[in-house]
């Protein structure tokens, strides 16, 4: 392993966390807060540590393998974390360290989950601290270093692999650097068309900038205590879409500004297309009675829908309260997720379409079993080994979630808590069911629960493996 | 640092789209994403694509190029070059043709039938094809040259073969060893330009008191004649080798047999197959054609392997080429020429000292690469011929100087060139001149530089 290249690409990743902190810094200066301090303090840590590991031990060799680019990844994000959480600690908004860094992971990973009881009394300089990690997480940190940093050779397409969501990764044009600076492009222009459309319903820069961050990253922090449901409908239509429209594949955008509108609409947009309107209409159908109106019922089944699918985690009311059928489906959309190659958790649409197509063909083929059966998705062969590492892929979800739901169960909490916790978590959705729903927050779990909490949203983020990877002994034998 | 090494895209990035990802196609899709060009790969295989894809920065898809869907969604519209590659011949002119309706795009395609390769022109021209390359012919033509001269390791022509870039490898005991490549000029009184030297795994661009060991490999620059002189002089043969022994019946042997036949050298083929006997038989009626294994110790020594004055290892297999070749050298004196497909053990294969080695998958990736220069050279830079002297390391490049250049008129001694940069040779109307001191570049010169790896783009750019 090339542990040198690891170490200094680290110290890069600190490097650009320390210019990612200058956002909030100015905010805090703007705002005239006293965190100020905590910021600076921050950035200098940063520094100072990405510098040292930079000059220190130059690699002899800048060759990644495919193990070097699951580490990197994995470790990265780790880093990215411990480094991110230093404002809320050090200024002792968040007294606890484990919170912070929970705080800090929730929304690199654009999870969501939040230990704060009253996210009001916070600065609005850490608000939009909490807010922007979400955008830098959301498309990756390592895509954003490519896209800046010319990294050589061809070998970062290991770290794009492993960074990006979906069960396989292709560029949009030969070169990674440009494929990432285009990935950028799209999801900046997507992130302030919102901004524009939400400060023209009336919010104020402050929110606007927040939820721009937090729909374009689906994370999902908010920054009143009701999360959005004080906002106009209009204002709660422009996010319920937008929410939609990043969780889409960026691929398709690519494609369709070049006008290859079929190939844009692949199964996967159309399947995951479907699957909201299905939704939006069973929920509506389901809470029409909690409502005055049924414009408001589908308004809020919506939001509700698009939130929870996308992986966003906003909410426009609290639907722990609604039918038991809604909350079931709401909790089965937690676990479909987004699109492959958007900036959305949970287990990715395109992975589902693979998954009951590959289920198909082994029924053919149990009863044909001669019968030579490929399995295919929009015309094209999907290789064996990629139907292979989905059905894996769902394995190790299962058991990645029930061991956490185990851990988690140690500390009393009921089963819908526990369940729903961990689902939110690991599909990167923010709010679960019952102790931790929308109204509610992840404060009264313990240490031990709150670490396992922080490796499922890791896990979840990075699609599991470059998780499980960095932990496996195997990665670190010679 | 070089993890922030540069890599910009050069302006005149051109979009090229290589069909087939065997050797030819990774060599290329590797010296030209090197190059900063935007790269993608077509092959039928998903497992190449992917292992090529993931190596290098370039985009891979899987299906058969020659389809206009693939075409298309390969972005054949933006397209600037299409190179076929494929192991198929009509394959390679099917994607050209498809190409060429679809796109505006040049084109290239690989065709080594000997039965097409005669038509190569006509079908250059009815086709539309931008170039047509035949890696075995030019491999052919590369034997051909270093038995005319078996001193050689290597010949390459510059300016339409008046100036040859010669390499060789210096003996125990030879008459140069101990010598400054200065006294070269002062005692041998040659016209000929030390360019290189190879020592171990370290390559040296001669500076003056560079001296020679045992072993070295040395590159030179020459015309024809003063390059014969010089090996004259320091007692190498300089003739032909009178009769050529072949191991492999395959599309090299056919080119070469022909070329040989030409220059009168008596030729003899061992191939095992005894349809393709009988066909190279036919053809070539004045060629002895042996029906046997070349593998094979006892029908090598029958046919006189011993007294032979060359033997050429062509056949399909490397490892058995290299076999035979170490054979032929324990067992007789003659100049060896080994082919070998595969580039990744070429430092290996370097210090078993088998004399000339050609790799032909190389050659042909280095015509390409030299034609797609010639194609960027009508946007600004005027590259004319480029060589690899030392894979990596060290290029020879021809440049022709056009009026209002810095280094026109000016004595060489005057100019402030940068590190590691030899004036090689300056061809001025018919007449070879091996640059001293005190020599002028004029306009209309065709000059050959030899440099350290930098890209040069214009003459100028060797000045500091």
């Amino acid at each position: 392993m090339n542990y040198r290249m690891i170490k200094t690409t680290l110290g890069w990743i600190l490097l650009f966390e320390a210019v990612f902190l200058l956002m909030p810094t100015v905010a805090a200066l703007a705002f005239r807060e006293d965190v100020l301090a905590a910021f600076l303090w921050s950035m200098l840590v940063c520094v100072a540590c990405g510098l040292l590991l930079i000059s220190t031990f130059k690699p002899h060799s800048t060759t990644l393998r495919a193990r070097d680019g699951f580490v990197i990844v994995s470790l990265s994000w780790i880093v990215m974390s411990l480094f991110g959480a230093l404002p809320f600690w050090v200024s002792q908004q968040i007294p606890q360290f484990i919170d912070a860094l929970f705080e800090t992971v929730s929304g690199f990973t654009t999870t969501g989950a939040s230990i704060l009881a009253s996210v009001e009394a916070m600065p609005r300089s850490m608000l939009l601290w909490r807010s922007f990690i979400h955008w830098v997480g959301g498309m990756g940190v390592l895509v954003f270093v490519m896209a800046i940093l010319p990294l050589s050779g061809g070998q970062n397409m290991h770290i794009m692999r492993a960074e990006s969501p979906g069960p396989t990764v292709s560029k949009l044009v030969p070169r990674v650097r440009t494929t990432a600076l285009l990935l950028y492009a799209i999801y900046f222009v997507l992130t302030l068309i919102e901004f524009i459309l939400l400060l023209t319903g009336g919010m104020t820069v402050f929110e606007a900038m927040n939820t721009a961050f937090s729909t374009a990253g689906t994370g999902g922090f908010g920054f009143y205590n009701d999360s959005m449901a004080s906002f106009s409908s209009y204002l709660q239509i422009v996010i319920g879409v937008f929410m939609l429209l990043f969780s889409l594949n960026f691929g398709s955008y690519f494609l369709a500004l070049r006008g290859k509108w079929r190939d844009a609409l692949n199964s996967e947009v159309r399947t995951f297309l479907l699957i909201v309107a299905g939704a939006v209409a069973l929920v509506a159908w389901n809470i029409r009675g909690l409502f005055d109106t049924v414009g408001e019922a589908i308004r809020h089944a919506f939001f509700t829908v698009s939130s929870i699918i996308s992986t966003t985690g906003f909410a426009s009311t609290d639907f722990d309260l609604w039918p038991t059928f809604s909350k079931t489906l709401l909790v089965l959309l937690m676990f479909i997720g987004a699109c492959a190659g958007s900036t959305g958790g949970g287990i990715k649409v395109s992975r589902l379409v693979i998954l009951f197509k590959g289920i198909g063909r082994e029924m053919r083929t149990a009863i044909h079993p001669k019968q030579v059966k490929k399995v295919t998705v929009d015309g094209r062969d999907v290789e064996r080994e990629v139907v292979g590492s989905v059905f894996v892929y769902m394995v190790c979800m299962v058991i990645v979630f029930s061991l956490s739901v185990l851990i988690v169960s140690l500390d009393g909490h009921d089963f819908t808590t526990n369940f729903t916790a961990v689902s939110a978590t690991v599909n990167n959705i923010g709010p679960g069911l019952s102790g931790v729903g929308p109204t509610q927050n992840f404060s009264s779990f313990s240490v031990l629960s709150k670490l396992v909490l922080i490796f499922d949203m890791l896990a979840g983020r990075l699609e599991l493996f470059p998780m499980l990877i960095l932990f496996s002994p195997t990665t670190w034998k010679k | 640092m070089n993890f922030l090494k540069a890599r910009k895209t050069p302006e005149d990035a051109l979009n090229i789209l290589i069909i087939g990802c065997g050797k030819i196609g990774q060599n290329l899709a590797d010296q030209l994403n090197e190059q900063g060009n935007n790269v993608k790969v077509i092959d039928l295989s998903p497992s190449k694509v992917k292992e090529l894809s993931s190596r290098l920065d370039i985009m891979g898809i899987v299906g058969n190029g020659a389809t206009h869907a693939i075409q298309q969604e390969a972005g054949i519209a933006e397209t600037d070059l299409l190179i076929a590659v494929t192991g198929s011949d009509e394959l390679n002119l099917l994607c050209c043709l498809v190409a060429k309706r679809a796109g505006h795009c040049q084109t290239i395609a690989r065709v080594k039938n000997p039965e097409y390769s005669i038509e190569a022109p006509y079908l250059q021209n009815e086709l539309g094809l931008a170039m047509v390359i035949n890696p075995e012919y030019t491999a052919a033509e590369e034997i051909a040259r270093v038995l005319r001269f078996p001193s050689a390791m290597k010949i390459d022509t510059f300016a339409g073969g008046r100036v040859e870039l010669v390499k060789f490898r210096l003996p125990e005991g030879s008459s140069l060893v101990g010598m400054s490549v200065r006294d070269v000029v002062s005692r041998l009184h040659c016209d000929v330009l030390i360019c290189t030297v190879e020592r171990e795994d370290d390559a040296y661009i001669a500076k003056g008191d560079f001296v020679f060991a045992e072993r070295d490999v040395i590159s030179l620059i020459a015309s024809p004649s003063n390059a014969a002189s010089f090996f004259a002089k320091i007692g190498y043969k300089t003739h032909s080798v009178g009769d050529v022994m072949i191991a492999g019946g395959g599309e090299i042997a056919h080119y070469l047999c022909a070329m040989l036949l030409r220059d009168g050298i008596a030729v003899k083929i061992i191939e095992k197959k005894p349809e393709v006997c009988e066909e190279l038989s036919s053809l070539f009626p004045k060629a002895s054609i042996i029906c046997g294994d070349a593998g094979d110790r006892e029908t090598l020594l029958e046919e006189g392997l011993e007294t032979a004055g060359a033997f050429v290892a062509l056949t399909n297999l490397d490892e058995e080429n290299i076999l035979l070749s170490l054979y032929a050298k324990s067992a007789g004196r003659g100049k060896l020429v080994t082919k070998i497909n595969r580039f990744d053990f070429e430092d290996v294969i370097r210090h078993l000292d088998l004399d000339s080695i050609i790799y032909p998958k190389n050659i042909a990736s280095d015509m390409i690469v030299r034609y797609i220069r010639a194609m960027k050279n009508i946007i600004g830079s005027n590259v004319e011929t480029l060589y690899n002297i030392i894979k990596g390391k060290v290029e020879a490049s021809e440049f022709i100087v056009r009026e209002g250049s810095p280094i026109v008129g000016v004595p060489l001694s005057q100019l402030r060139f940068k590190e590691n940069v030899l004036i090689a040779s300056i061809l001025r109307d018919n007449r070879v001149i091996i640059p001293r001191g005190h020599d002028t570049v004029e306009v209309g010169d065709h000059v050959v530089i030899v440099s350290e790896l930098m890209r040069l783009h214009d003459i100028a750019d060797v000045l500091r």
